[in-house]
């Protein structure tokens, strides 16, 4: 997994109404006590700490349906290791790639034209991938492996499914700051919008190469 | 740079409007009302539920017209048949641990005065809070429509065991649409406390007003944060089983069922699931689950016990590290539910020595709240009584879980009445006394206006000696065999001797539950008529006692304080009262 840099202060600008979607609040001050060598208040802090608590949560579902896993196919006698579809090789080169290209996009967050190219990229390797998942089934269901075929197959389609609906909300937040950066028509994103999206997409891309290896090892 | 950091406030601007101020607020105070409400409509519709569940143990087949008026399936000619009771026995234990008692202490007085405790205008994601409520209400809205589904509401208990849970229609009423209910109910329901979780959290860790050092946090503010922790890390686990149950149900897989199976003489085309697999994943929840209802109650506890005896809280940082330790134990205990499952011993003897060690934490806030109360000022106002109730109730829940704690005494106590009486006492009750207590504190500060104190304590002595007849004779129902879940008790020799013992307790259910109208009324009454409050009745320390009753929307009037000391100094020598508020500066070193 790529790393994050630390969050930067920013002077925040309330906009008007106060829409409470999260990244334009002010800040509140009363960073006391917290990391000693740091400006006083870190005003987009609470993002991180936020996603990084989010991050947590869709940790623990996943350790649950790990577990799961584990017990479930030490129990049985009917486990018949589903084959991994050979796009899905491919398909995690693609989402390697994507975090590469937003760790870009994030290097060029001041320069418009090069962020807009490296964002715009990301977004559409996410797409790629989603796309691929769907062949993945597809090539599953075309050789009679369904749901409820065996155990092995339940869980495939589930730790797939499940991660895809999470990748999906990645390549939405994409998208809702693109319309954010169109809307404003100003330059470029906050360094906490990226920062926090980055967190996240980089986590679902190391949440994918862990689902891919229990896949493919532990069937 | 003080100044700063104080004064940046316009932002957060009243709303005018009526949705924007009371529907679909992001104030972290509109909210905490509001799931207050929610938890008092569910808390009586639970208890509403509870009153036919133990009229039909005692008075079985007597016909009550009203629930043939409402559940012409369920109740025919009035009579609840066996499933009927069953079903009301599941959503009575759902609403009441889903949507009381997670709900209120957390959601309701959590989220009204964690900010204000820390000196925060707001929680740190306001939208999301109100998001957080939202799907709370509509968790709510799913389970009840089980009741109007064919088929009516599920049969399964709240623990929805599987295969029972899992099968649908076949294996009985309310297992078909009831069941799927309950289970998208539980879903959006965990969505829902994973997100208030977060924000809890985050609000806790960077939200803090100047000078509002960990260790000056009231235990209030701990104990949320640690339920926050608990919940943040429960919840997922329970989400995932809900999917994996609801796959089974309609996606044909068999994740929990297992192979082999004939219900009402059809063979279940199902292979290879372990119905053990949901137990383990429920109960890793289901255990954590038990502390998310009442560690906010140690900490309204916690902060009664110190007010009103005048002195500060008996080892802060151990209560602080006590309630870590619990939730952290809590974790490490969900195989005691299921000591009869056919485990290892030597698994069994782990948790059961795991669940022996929570006494270690437990011992170490019951004595640290005794050692509160020796030899203070004591002031027996009605939220004090229900403190002092409250670690009363605590105690006697606790010594009956180390009966149950023995693999060897629970395997015969195991499914009677001695658990029913345990986890009501100490889940159920005990915090309920929590909710009970920060109400009569807080409801001055949260609405503007006084509880009568007489018929408070008068509520307080009902419900207190009400409690202990409902559920202390039940332990000797448990002792003498009586099996839980059973919707009625005639037709087994060795049940007979026990039904004056019934009817004791449904004779002192319906009277404690008639008092609740005291409470009720009361409420309500002072809601419009009561007198107007002062800013700090209780002379009480921490912060919302410096602000209006009720606050200003962004609850410091656009100064956020600035915090000199901790939570709890009550009559600190030299001081000119009895109390000094957090916000009063040192005094110059001499």
């Amino acid at each position: 997994m790529a790393t994050i840099a630390p969050p930067l202060p920013k002077p925040q600008t309330p906009s008007p109404g106060g829409s409470g979607d999260g990244f334009d609040r002010r800040d509140s001050g009363g960073d006391e006590g917290h990391g000693a060598g740091r400006p006083k208040s870190l005003p987009d802090r609470r993002y991180y700490t936020g996603m990084m608590l989010g991050l947590a949560a869709i940790l623990m579902l996943f350790a649950a349906f790990t577990s799961a896993y584990v017990v479930r196919k030490g129990l049985s006698d009917d486990w018949q290791a589903t084959a991994v579809p050979g796009i899905l090789w491919l398909n995690s080169m693609v989402l390697l790639a994507s975090s590469f290209t937003l760790e870009k996009a994030r290097r060029w967050r001041q320069v418009q034209a090069r962020f807009q190219g490296w964002w715009w990229a990301t977004t559409g390797l996410g797409m790629i991938f989603l796309i691929g998942q769907i062949r993945a089934w597809q090539e599953l269901v075309a050789s009679g492996v369904y749901v409820n075929t065996n155990p092995s197959s339940s869980f495939f389609y589930l730790l797939t499914g499940a991660h895809a609906v999470h990748l999906l909300g990645g390549v939405m937040a994409l998208l809702y700051l693109s319309w954010r950066v169109w809307r404003k028509n100003s330059g470029g994103l906050g360094a906490t919008a990226l920062g926090v999206t980055a967190l996240y997409w980089h986590f679902m891309d190391g949440l994918w190469i862990y689902l891919f290896l229990l896949l493919l090892i532990g069937r | 740079m003080a100044d700063a950091a104080q004064t940046s406030h316009a932002v957060h601007e009243a709303p005018t409007g009526f949705i924007r101020k009371w529907v679909f607020s992001t104030d972290h105070k509109v909210i905490g009302i509001q799931y207050f409400f929610l938890a008092l409509f569910s808390v009586l519709l639970g208890m509403f539920l509870s009153i036919f569940i133990r009229f039909n143990l005692v008075w079985p087949g007597t016909e009550i017209p009203l629930l043939e008026t409402f559940f012409p399936v369920g109740a025919p000619g009035g009579v609840m048949t066996p499933e009927f009771y069953l079903a009301f026995l599941t959503m009575h234990g759902t609403i009441m641990v889903f949507f009381v008692l997670t709900t209120a202490p957390q959601g309701g007085f959590g989220n009204y005065f964690l900010p204000i405790q820390i000196g925060a205008d707001d929680m740190a994601f306001p939208t999301l809070n109100m998001l957080s409520f939202w799907l709370t209400f509509v968790a709510l809205v799913v389970l009840l429509a089980a009741f109007f589904v064919t088929g009516g509401a599920p049969i399964s208990g709240w623990t929805a065991y599987p295969p029972l849970s899992a099968l649908g229609e076949i294996a009985g009423p309310g297992l078909g649409t009831g069941q799927t209910l309950w289970i998208v109910s539980i879903a959006i329901f965990c969505v829902a406390a994973l997100l208030g979780a977060l924000n809890f959290i985050t609000t806790t860790i960077d939200m803090r007003t100047e000078g509002m050092t960990l260790m000056r946090m009231p235990l209030t503010v701990w104990s949320w944060f640690v339920t926050a922790i608990l919940g943040l890390l429960a919840f997922g686990v329970l989400l995932a089983a809900g999917i994996l149950l609801l796959m089974d149900r309609s996606a044909g897989t068999s994740f929990f069922i297992p192979g082999g199976l004939v219900v009402s003489d059809q063979i279940i085309d199902h292979k290879g699931g372990s119905p053990l697999l949901w137990q383990h994943l429920f109960w890793f929840f289901g255990h954590p689950e038990v502390y998310i209802a009442i560690l906010p109650g140690m900490g309204v506890t916690s902060q009664l016990l110190s007010t009103f005896s005048r002195k500060p809280i008996f080892g802060y940082r151990a209560m602080v590290y006590a309630l870590f330790g619990i939730g952290i134990l809590g974790f490490m205990v969900w195989g005691h539910h299921m000591f009869m499952s056919g485990m290892s011993p030597y698994t069994a003897i782990f948790f059961s020595l795991m669940t022996t060690v929570i006494a270690v934490p437990s011992a170490i806030k019951t004595f640290n709240w005794l050692g509160t109360l020796w030899r203070g000022n004591v002031r027996l106002t009605t939220p004090m009584l229900f403190a002092v109730g409250f670690v009363s109730l605590f105690v006697t829940g606790g010594v009956s879980g180390l009966f149950l704690n023995q693999p060897s005494t629970d395997i015969y106590l195991h499914d009677t009445y001695f658990v029913v009486a345990h986890f009501h006492i100490i889940m159920g009750v005990a915090a309920i006394f929590g909710i009970f207590g920060g109400t009569y504190y807080w409801f001055s500060k949260m609405f503007g206006r006084q509880m009568s104190e007489f018929w408070g304590k008068v509520h307080f002595g009902f419900t207190f000696v009400g409690v202990y007849a409902i559920f202390t004779p039940m332990h000797f129902l448990g002792m003498a065999g009586n099996p839980r879940r059973y919707p009625e008790l005639t037709g087994f020799d060795f049940l007979e001797p026990l039904a004056s013992i019934h009817l004791f307790i449904t004779i002192a259910a319906f009277i404690t539950i008639a008092s609740q109208l005291i409470f009720l009324i009361n409420f309500f009454w002072s809601l419009f008529k009561g007198k107007k409050a002062e800013i700090n009745p209780w002379q009480a320390t921490t912060l919302e006692w410096e602000i209006p009753s009720p606050p200003p929307h962004d609850n410091f009037a656009g100064k956020l304080p600035v915090v000199y000391r901790g939570a709890y100094e009550y009559s600190v020598p030299g001081e000119p009262l009895d109390y000094t508020m957090q916000t009063a500066p040192n005094p110059p070193e001499s």
